[in-house]
């Protein structure tokens, strides 16, 4: 009895070590690169820690200056509003999903082409949208060869405009993501559900309101709770475009907090921010969570 | 008659659906074959939209390869893209192996850490990234861009995942034989979850060839950025030069596109996949 314990813990002793040994290299990348940046962070907002200057530890301090801070302010408000396009963006994707759920000569064709936006960088996307928007771009260019507008339009120069349209470069680039993902959704719907709604005598357009998409439900929630974290983070566009610019008119919170950090090397107060912009994504992601287990989300997600 | 009648409505039908297919396709689409064409020119008014087939020119591929040193970016791209998979794939495969098949202290500890660091966000990680980059001294360096995305939890939990669907047979037999545990996973573990090391070397390929934001951190030399950040750094001082900057857009967009026509179908399945998982 004794023998055979002392054995199981011998070998258990032995298979830890090897255990350890295979998961080391891993553990340090990931303690030193994922684990440090998430307690750092708790540290770093309640320091007034810059590369230049003393670092000490001021509280609260640099959340209470971010609520005095006339331009955080306008960044959480547009970010905001960039969330507008979350249900744009899901019932335009759930639209797309349906009329690609086709089984037609060429379908994985043009399935192909809807995606290719998703894989491009983001650099990408932004410079061929920079040179469609442009003053002296393909737009302009056009409206002005039909003779609707005698002066360019500056889209992204523009206070009003250069918002809607970093949303609709966004919405333009995810498109294909969420309708791949619905389409993933409509295909695991089971066939009879469909084949028995037809002979009930349902209509197509009745079929798709009352089978298919509460059986997406699932799949609806899962998307918008994703399509909100990647809206309030939103970065790259504006990066690549419009700086924040005009006017601070596309200043978002994760833009703001990256300037604040990497421009004016302001640590403390840019990782206070960063936990502004988490607390914002959590209660949202968590408003939604509650309203989609409200809506019935029964299965487990 | 009726049934002729319902014909002629499948085909008005299907006729629309290929009208309204081709319409998004150009809208998705458009944009990249826009860029293409005007790559392949050069004059006074690139955004003429009046394309004439024989002023077709590789001019600007030339002068963005030539002039603005695109084989340089070309090469730390790969620098960095391959040497992420890499490191990701052995030490992510290595670290699941354990997790997968062993017995031993700590295991649910070690679990539990690495799926809590995929739900808490770090609120400055970048900073903090920095930070640790300047002390290991690794700053300006293409270790210093590889380094902190390299090993992915996403990853390990993949790949522990499809650990567990290898028979323990055959990992017993193998032990019964004298093997040592770094020759069974390398030999017997690792080739047996291929597809899932494949979609995660899709995922890393797409992700470490499109990023900017950290290279430009970590980079204070220019001549070290990868394409992504170089393209967006040209963009930024020669706007003028739009032909070179298209080209050099069509360049670094053509091995993503490559990548993921070829390997669509696992992509696609491994995307949409995480919602049933």
């Amino acid at each position: 009895m004794s023998l055979t314990k002392t054995m199981v813990s011998h070998k258990k002793r032995r298979e830890t070590k090897t255990a350890y040994a295979f998961m080391t290299p891993a553990l340090v990348i990931i303690t030193l690169f994922t684990i440090v940046p998430i307690i750092g962070s708790l540290i770093l907002m309640f320091y007034n820690y810059s590369v230049l200057g003393q670092t000490k530890f001021i509280g609260l301090q640099n959340f209470i200056n971010a609520f005095q801070d006339r331009e955080f302010l306008i960044a959480i408000k547009n970010s905001i509003v960039f969330v507008v396009i979350v249900p744009i963006i899901q019932i335009l994707s759930i639209l797309l999903a349906l009329f690609v759920n086709k089984k037609i000569p060429g379908i994985s064709i043009f399935r192909t082409l809807f995606y290719i936006p998703v894989v491009t960088s983001m650099v990408a996307v932004s410079i061929i949208w920079g040179f469609i928007f442009d003053p002296h771009g393909v737009i302009n260019t056009m409206l002005m060869d039909v003779g609707w507008i005698s002066q360019p339009l500056g889209f992204l120069s523009d206070k009003y405009a250069a918002m809607p349209c970093l949303m609709f470069i966004t919405l333009w680039q995810g498109l294909g993501y969420y309708m791949m993902m619905y389409l993933a959704g409509l295909q695991s719907i089971p066939s009879e559900l469909i084949e028995a709604a037809k002979i009930d005598g349902a209509t197509n357009f009745q079929t798709i309101l009352k089978v298919k998409i509460p059986l997406l439900k699932p799949y609806i929630w899962l998307c918008t709770l994703n399509s909100v974290i990647s809206a309030i983070g939103v970065f790259d566009v504006v990066f690549v475009l419009t700086k924040g610019g005009p006017n601070n008119a596309t200043m978002v919170i994760n833009y703001y907090s990256y300037v604040k950090a990497f421009g004016d090397f302001q640590f403390g107060y840019a990782a206070s921010i960063g936990a502004l912009q988490a607390i914002i994504t959590s209660m949202l992601s968590i408003a939604v969570f509650i309203y989609g287990k409200k809506g019935g989300m029964s299965n487990n997600e | 008659m009726n049934k002729k009648k319902l014909r002629t409505k499948d085909i008005v039908n299907g006729a629309f659906t290929y009208i309204g297919l081709i319409l998004i396709a150009i809208l998705c689409a458009g944009p990249f074959i826009w860029l293409l064409l005007s790559s392949l020119r050069t004059g006074a008014n690139i955004y003429d939209l009046h394309f004439r087939l024989a002023d077709f020119t590789f001019s600007n591929y030339i002068g963005v390869i030539q002039y603005m040193n695109l084989g340089k970016y070309v090469n730390n791209t790969v620098i960095i893209t391959v040497g992420g998979i890499l490191i990701d794939v052995i030490l992510s495969s290595m670290c699941a192996y354990p997790l997968a098949t062993m017995n031993f202290k700590g295991k649910k500890v070690i679990f539990g850490l690495l799926v809590a660091t995929m739900i808490i966000p770090a609120a400055a990680g970048m900073i903090i990234n920095y930070l640790t980059i300047a002390k290991l001294k690794l700053l300006n360096t293409l270790l210093g861009v590889i380094l902190p995305g390299s090993v992915k939890t996403f990853s390990i939990i993949l790949m522990r995942q499809a650990y567990l669907g290898v028979p323990k047979e055959l990992i017993e037999a193998a032990r019964i034989d004298g093997a040592s545990e770094f020759r069974i996973w390398w030999k017997i573990m690792l080739p047996s979850i291929m597809p899932s090391v494949s979609t995660i070397i899709i995922f890393d390929f797409i992700g470490n060839w499109n990023a900017f934001l950290w290279p430009i951190i970590v980079l204070q030399d220019p001549n070290k950025y990868p394409l992504a950040t170089a393209l967006q750094y040209l963009n930024g001082s020669f706007s003028y030069k739009f032909g070179y900057v298209a080209a050099g857009t069509i360049i670094s967009i053509l091995p993503v596109l490559f990548v993921f026509i070829l390997c669509q179908k696992n992509y696609i399945e491994a995307v949409s996949g995480a919602v049933k998982g």
